[in-house]
């Protein structure tokens, strides 16, 4: 088979396209599969977190509330207006500490106890994750707008 | 006096970085030889006076002078002196200053080899390269000062991040700049060869060496980054797909694309368009790298102290380099001819789906990188994209990238004959088929995914092997292109085979454990023989004694500690790792756990082939090296014009 060059040139621009389509086609599916969204424990508390899907929650780790079991751990986060339980196991990294800003991701069960798969903390010691920031700033807010109410 | 010095010398640098992207340009434009012949000595000034401002900042540093703030915010009286050099670069003002150092570094190097370029072309390149100095120096003097003052002086510094307290975070940002700042040349290439109009094979060859170097030094920078986090971070993982690593990963996909594209340029005079929007893009990602890094929108190891100000300057930068670029590009561009034609089996055709399947992966991890900023920019929640997705995307893409490299090396230019590449591979294809068959169950367990990465794996390495063989045999010298591509081909193959291997027969074991307990992975049986505190310069540590047995033999002792340093109280983990040819021994201590017995947590991990994918990193740099060193290039280009079609045929690329 001999093709003109033009042909040539038409298939393979033909090809190219395909090629791109079908990688662009592939590439947002997993994405949209694969999207991890955030919550606040006040969030979570008012169901607006999925039940069957991996999710993120960020805040402190409440005082007092770690308790380790072998590699197993359990804690609270909170975002000093409501708590969530979370269950791990593993090693923590190292900077996990009561009072700290602490991300935990994984899934909520029918009890409200997340376990997670992954629990992140900040890198520095005066640095705190944006995600915990954000949490503790929300809680915050809500409570300025009570206090406002008369 | 010193940090002052430091500053009148930056100051001075801007200056002349201003004349430098000025002078020589408006000389091309005048046809003013005189104003051309500035650039030369003027980028070299340039890189003597930004050497004189870090040299001033290292000064600072190693005699604690921490009057000056980025000191004392970053370095400490205690710090052993190498990190207290490394320290210029522990944070976000001197890495800025290390990042212009490379910059006028490259510069000059550029005036100084650039021997057989026209003056004309030397002039546009340093110009364009003096006006992104000028743009990292504002940068530097307006929002990011290293020399800024503090008072009172305080009695002692507040040190450098732990983390950063390793030897191979003194290298690693150093490398990984070079790689960076090195698309700026091949950025300042393309942009001349914009201005000039002459979009020809004479252009690519003079930009590919720089191309190349610049990216050995990419990969090792990515690799030394890897490699740190590794037996750094204390949990054994190497690639976590963080946003930082993204940003060092894209720059390197589109610059593996550019030398693709290059390639073809030089000898086959098509893709130039293509060419010179994979150099701008390489650039602009580098940018792009720097502005994720340094803004503080991410949470990483990596930023720093956040200021809005600081992103919106580099985004500024950003947006100017991109958009007068694609301007240049767009007003240009349709002067330039096609190149010339291509069979649908043919090396062009093979290296088309080399660079369309690499800016799809560098879309698809730009997707993952950007999305989550983006959408919380807007106030539209919060969301992450993590390794799953990346994951999923990224292995699909490689795959066919592995599989038409080795056809797309034996292939001739122009017109290629399926029949005859298929001729030639046969026993390439059939080895790597077999050993993917066979070697799995050698290795223990069988699974399709180990299955095709070791056949990947050795179908290029097997390729490369054939080629040079073939080569050998053949009178004539080889040039140095030659051997750099085959390894650096090699070199990706054993990469994959140790990704494929740690990935396939890593164990991992999270356990508690107590004096005289042991955990058995099979061979290897580690006992904890001991914990004891010991003192560093600068921390203190618990150290666990760890032996490791095989045949009830001890083979190795292990000693993880957790530190924790005096100036922060921050704990850190170091992991110890036992390397052999074929496997690592990775132990890390973690916290002590409450109970009768003092016991403790701990990773146990046997991580095999993770040397491998270290070994393939080095051996790729190697070859970027040799490739970038080949004589050809030092040849005086004006008497040498498009090569001949034979030699071409001949496969010598």
């Amino acid at each position: 088979m001999t093709l003109s060059p033009r042909q040539t040139r038409f298939a393979l621009i033909a090809g190219g396209v395909l090629v791109l389509a079908a990688a662009a086609a592939f590439v947002l599916n997993a994405f949209q599969n694969n999207l991890v969204f955030f919550f606040t424990p006040t969030q979570v508390l008012n169901g607006e977190a999925p039940t069957n899907k991996i999710f993120r929650i960020g805040g402190l780790v409440k005082v007092g509330s770690v308790q380790r079991n072998g590699t197993d751990v359990s804690f609270v986060v909170t975002d000093t207006a409501q708590d969530i339980a979370v269950r791990y196991s593993g090693l923590l990294p190292d900077l996990f500490t009561e009072g700290k800003g602490v991300v935990a991701q994984g899934r909520l069960d029918a009890q409200g106890l997340l376990t997670a798969s992954e629990v992140l903390a900040k890198h520095d010691e005066n640095y705190m994750p944006p995600e915990a920031q954000h949490a503790l700033d929300k809680a915050a807010q809500a409570r300025a707008a009570q206090s406002v109410k008369p | 006096m010193i940090p002052e010095l430091g500053q009148f010398a930056l100051v001075l640098s801007v200056v002349m970085a201003f004349l430098l992207g000025t002078v020589p340009l408006l000389g091309t434009l005048r046809h003013k030889v005189v104003w051309q012949s500035l650039a030369r000595p003027a980028a070299l000034l340039q890189f003597v006076l930004v050497s004189l401002a870090f040299a001033c900042l290292a000064s600072s540093f190693l005699s604690n002078d921490f009057s000056v703030k980025y000191v004392a915010e970053h370095s400490n009286s205690l710090l052993p002196k190498p990190y207290q050099f490394a320290a210029v670069w522990g944070g976000h003002e001197g890495s800025l200053l290390l990042w212009v150092l490379m910059l006028s570094g490259w510069t000059a190097a550029v005036a100084i080899f650039s021997a057989s370029l026209p003056l004309v072309m030397v002039a546009r390149v340093l110009g364009v390269l003096g006006l992104v100095s000028v743009g990292f120096l504002m940068f530097i003097l307006t929002t990011s000062n290293p020399f800024d003052r503090i008072f009172p002086m305080p009695a002692d510094g507040r040190d450098l991040n732990p983390l950063l307290q390793d030897p191979g975070l003194v290298i690693h940002p150093p490398m990984l700049y070079m790689g960076y700042v090195g698309m700026s040349v091949a950025f300042a290439f393309a942009i001349a060869a914009l201005l000039s109009g002459r979009l020809d094979a004479a252009w690519a060859r003079w930009s590919r060496p720089w191309t190349v170097i610049a990216w050995a030094f990419l990969t090792f920078g990515i690799g030394l980054g890897s490699w740190w986090a590794y037996y750094e971070l204390g949990w054994g993982g190497w690639w976590f797909w963080d946003p930082v690593e993204n940003a060092s990963l894209m720059p390197w996909l589109v610059a593996t694309a550019l030398i693709h594209s290059l390639m073809v340029t030089e000898k086959r005079g098509s893709f130039k368009a293509w060419t010179v929007l994979l150099a701008i893009a390489a650039f602009s990602l580098s940018l792009l790298g720097t502005f994720l890094v340094r803004s503080g929108v991410l949470t990483s190891v990596h930023a720093f102290a956040s200021d809005p100000s600081r992103g919106v300057f580099i985004l500024i930068f950003l947006a100017i380099v991109v958009g007068a670029s694609l301007t240049l590009f767009a007003w240009r561009a349709p002067a330039v001819t096609l190149g010339g034609s291509m069979g649908l089996v043919s090396r062009e055709s093979f290296l088309l789906l080399n660079s369309v399947l690499l800016v799809v992966a560098t879309g698809a991890v730009l997707l993952g990188t950007l999305y989550p900023l983006v959408i919380d920019a807007l106030n539209l929640g919060k969301l992450s994209v993590g390794p799953p997705y990346f994951n999923l995307v990224f292995a699909p893409l490689m795959v066919p990238l592995l599989f038409v490299l080795v056809p797309g090396t034996v292939s001739h230019w122009r017109e290629a004959r399926m029949s005859d590449v298929f001729w030639r591979l046969r026993f390439v294809g059939a080895g790597a088929v077999l050993l993917a068959l066979v070697l799995p169950f050698a290795l223990g367990s069988w699974s399709a995914g180990t299955m095709l990465g070791i056949f990947l794996g050795m179908w290029v390495a097997l390729g490369s092997l054939q080629h040079m063989v073939e080569r050998l045999r053949k009178p004539g010298r080889i040039g140095g292109s030659f051997w750099g591509m085959h390894m650096a081909h090699f070199g990706m193959a054993v990469l994959v085979l140790g990704i494929t291997g740690v990935k396939s027969y890593e164990v991992e074991r999270d356990v508690r454990m107590a004096v005289g307990d042991t955990v058995t992975i099979a061979p290897y049986t580690f006992r904890l023989v001991g914990v004891e505190e010991v003192m560093g310069p600068n921390y203190k540590a618990v150290q666990a004694k760890v032996e490791v047995l095989k045949n009830d033999q001890v083979i190795e002792v292990l000693s993880p500690q957790k530190r924790r340093y005096f100036s922060t109280a921050m704990p850190m983990t170091e992991a110890a790792i036992d390397s052999g040819l074929l496997r690592d021994l990775y132990v890390s201590l973690g916290d002590p756990v409450a109970g009768d017995t003092p016991s403790w947590s701990m990773r146990v991990y046997y991580k095999p082939f993770v040397p491998w994918m270290w070994a393939g990193v080095l051996i790729m740099v190697f070859g970027g090296v040799l490739a970038a060193l080949d004589r050809r290039y030092r040849r005086n280009t004006n008497q040498q014009s498009v090569r001949t079609a034979g030699e071409a045929l001949s496969g010598t690329a």
